[in-house]
């Protein structure tokens, strides 16, 4: 669990303190942090005067602002049809098996995440994935060892 | 205006009305589950769907603004295939048990699924598939969410009415649900208890947590004494759950009534609410005397009334830094439930530790105030149980009292005699016209200079009411205040409530004294009072309350004998110190979010 600290004000200071800003911060911590913790939560919702209910309703419409523990690298591997047609099913056994956790499960060095994702618009690339902003695509069981292994050496 | 057809029915209504506004004005029946008047439109059920001729889809009449030569059908083929799936649909997500549900009956989904006579539905039953769990952390309500259609009246309550959002819509999809933060348990979140959300709630998702067994047990319990008060809003709205049009006043019957369930003593709120008046009354003109006499810099201005546990809770959640403002003195329902174990006690030679004290109340935040810690000061728990209005008359019922033809008879005595400032408590304003009536005599010696003693710019539905009292004609002990203004307000409702904490935190307030309540129209407005309510059914409660004050010989708290007994055999003066330790308080600092 990470201490959200002066993000939230600095990022306030940045989008301003209105409802509509209420998205940018939002993201804003998820791209330092990769999730939402409670605290961050309602550190927004004090900054913004809103009640932390709405805080969190909003993060929890939205798949990709977390509020569950996360690892520092979140892998999203397309669960749609193309990437299934074109092998997704090895990548995650390769994933799973290198990690050693499951789909939905977070590594205990807090250092990966794997999830499911719906389309990320790379069917004529698939089978494909995210690490964090960072798509990657026409993957092979070898290809995903070797940029996993380059995360870890990060 | 703008001219419409509906079902070939012609009519004219304002711009910005609804379809469904129209239909209404033309006697047409459009039903509808997520509008509610109290709140904004959201059109998410789906129920109210008609044909406008030429559009290409089916239109929500709730959110559909009125055109020129709009022609609507609200009763074709399409429409009620369309209607009838989607309460349907509702009810595939909808834990249908409804022969086990509180809201059996009063039910508005069920009244639809009633009116579309469904047999076998095509749909799935999803309910089982979910894990739900039932969130009973509140001591003043439960939330089902297998019962949450996910229409967000009570969001729009908690956010528009009430300024608390407490609760939101959190997820999507299949997952949506109404949350509060994180999923935590409604009594670890910044709810005021108000039961707001329950009262508009059209299904049995959100009800209040009831103690009816538990009071049934305690009257056939040979061993108990059980004394039971009705505050002043349950007699002007009781009715309206027994058959009676909204505004009635049944106080007799309703006596009668308590008295037949089995209670030991019926007695009645309105008689601490006189006490409350000469407590809270003095309280104030010692704060006033401190500050402007000996310059006691420690006192702050306003001073707030305490008498509403949602008002209580709320400032301890968002304005905590005021709390010194609050006045001291417990509510009625608290100074009622202290002197039942202790005054009462003695005087009826009865042991306190076989008495059981229930209060009947328009109110589920007062369920929460019972269950608080500070509330022990007979030695026992000093309320032991709230039922709201409405559970009362779910007991009158299940008791078989004929209701309509009961005699009326009057409460009996020791903490049973009232005022007409006592029952106007009820209403928003009632409480400062209580205060002033007797706050003004004590200082001047001369009755209030308002007609027959009505102050009647305090009351009203107007959000935030201002009005200053001049005060002239002191008498000797309080020539200090002679010609002072004194500047009051009232707000009801605690987005209301909100804007006067506002100005104070700003340093902008010129009140000396603020009373507020949490709920829409004060008490009898209450999340405890009869299903539904509007603000047309509040007007006519409201009327009822200040025709119960004309009807009363005593108007004024301070001639209240029973009040001016209890001074004279056991609590020695307003603000002694016996009362401090039975009828004041203290609040607590509570999470802001």
């Amino acid at each position: 669990m990470y201490q959200v600290g002066n993000l939230v004000k600095e990022l306030t200071e940045k989008h301003g303190r209105l409802r509509e800003s209420l998205m940018p911060i939002l993201q804003g911590i998820v791209e330092r942090h990769s999730y939402l913790t409670d605290e961050a939560m309602v550190e927004v919702a004090k900054e913004l005067d809103i009640s932390a209910a709405e805080v969190y309703g909003t993060a929890s419409f939205y798949t990709f602002l977390d509020t569950k523990v996360r690892g520092k690298y979140v892998i999203r591997i397309c669960k749609t049809i193309t990437c299934s047609m074109k092998g997704k099913g090895e990548i995650i056994e390769t994933i799973e098996d290198m990690l050693k956790i499951k789909v939905g499960e977070t590594t205990s060095d807090r250092m990966f995440s794997l999830l499911e994702t719906n389309c990320i618009g790379w069917c004529h690339k698939a089978p494909a994935i995210l690490i964090n902003d960072l798509p990657y695509t026409e993957l092979s069981p070898e290809k995903v060892v070797e940029i996993i292994k380059g995360y870890m050496h990060k | 205006m703008i001219n419409l057809t509906i079902n070939d029915q012609k009519t004219s209504v304002p711009a910005g009305s609804t379809v469904l506004d129209a239909a209404k004005k033309l006697n047409i029946n459009i039903p509808t589950l997520c509008n509610h008047p109290d709140l904004c439109i959201a059109g998410n059920c789906r129920v109210c769907l008609v044909e406008q001729k030429g559009a290409r889809t089916l239109i929500a009449a709730c959110a559909m603004p009125v055109a020129e030569g709009m022609d609507i059908h609200t009763n074709t083929l399409k429409v009620r295939n369309a209607r009838k799936h989607v309460v349907e649909l509702l009810l595939s997500e909808h834990r249908s048990d409804c022969t086990k549900c509180y809201k059996n009956q009063k039910c508005e989904l069920q009244s639809l699924a009633n009116e579309f006579a469904f047999g076998d539905t095509i749909f799935l039953d999803l309910v089982e598939d979910h894990p739900y769990e039932i969130d009973r952390s509140s001591p003043s309500f439960m939330k089902d969410d297998s019962k949450c259609i996910r229409c967000q009246r009570c969001v729009r309550t908690c956010s528009e009415l009430q300024y608390i959002s407490a609760i939101a819509v959190a997820n999507k999809g299949a997952h949506q649900k109404i949350s509060s933060f994180h999923d935590r348990p409604m009594s670890h979140v910044v709810c005021t208890n108000c039961g707001q959300c329950v009262n508009r709630c059209p299904t049995g998702a959100l009800v209040e947590k009831t103690y009816i067994d538990q009071v049934w047990d305690a009257i056939y319990d040979p061993e108990k004494h059980v004394v039971v008060q009705t505050a002043p809003a349950v007699r002007v709205a009781l009715g309206e759950d027994l058959g009676y049009d909204p505004g009635e006043r049944v106080t007799g019957k309703m006596v009668t009534a308590l008295r037949q369930l089995g209670f030991n003593s019926v007695l009645d709120t309105d008689f601490s609410a006189d006490l409350t008046i000469m407590e809270e009354g003095t309280e104030l003109l010692t704060r006033l005397k401190k500050a402007l006499v000996d310059g006691d810099k420690k006192i702050s201005f306003p001073m707030f009334t305490s008498c509403s546990p949602g008002w209580i809770k709320f400032i301890e959640h968002k304005y905590p830094e005021f709390l010194p403002n609050l006045s001291t003195c417990k509510s009625p329902q608290q100074m009622f439930g202290a002197l039942a174990k202790t005054y009462y006690a003695q005087k009826r030679k009865i042991d306190p530790s076989k008495i059981v004290s229930v209060s009947v109340m328009p109110c589920t935040a007062k369920k929460y105030e019972a269950d608080r810690p500070e509330m022990r000061d007979s030695g026992y728990k000093d309320i032991d149980y709230v039922l709201t209005t409405r559970e009362l008359a779910v007991m009158i019922k299940q008791a078989g009292i004929n209701f309509r033809n009961l005699e009326p008879s009057h409460y009996d005595s020791i903490m049973g005699d009232s005022t007409g400032a006592a029952v106007i408590f009820g209403a928003t304003g009632g409480v400062m016209e209580a205060a002033l009536r007797t706050a003004y005599e004590i200082v001047t010696g001369r009755e209030v200079p308002f007609n027959n003693l009505n102050i009647t710019p305090v009351r009203g539905m107007e959000g935030v009411k201002e009005v200053t009292i001049k005060i002239e004609g002191c008498t000797d002990d309080w020539k200090f205040l002679e010609g002072a203004e004194l500047k009051t307000a009232i707000a009801h409702g605690l987005t209301n409530a909100n804007k006067i904490m506002r100005l104070v935190r700003q340093g902008k307030s010129p009140y000396h004294f603020v009373e507020i309540m949490a709920c829409p129209g004060g008490c009898i407005g209450g999340g405890g009072q009869p299903i539904p309510t509007s603000m047309e059914i509040r007007k006519n409660r409201m009327k009822a309350i200040y025709s119960e004050d004309e009807h009363m010989i005593l108007r004024k708290s301070h001639e209240n004998p029973d009040v001016i007994a209890i001074y004279k055999d056991f609590l020695g003066k307003p603000n002694s110190h016996k009362a401090h330790e039975l009828l004041h308080t203290h609040y607590v600092e509570r999470e802001q979010y």
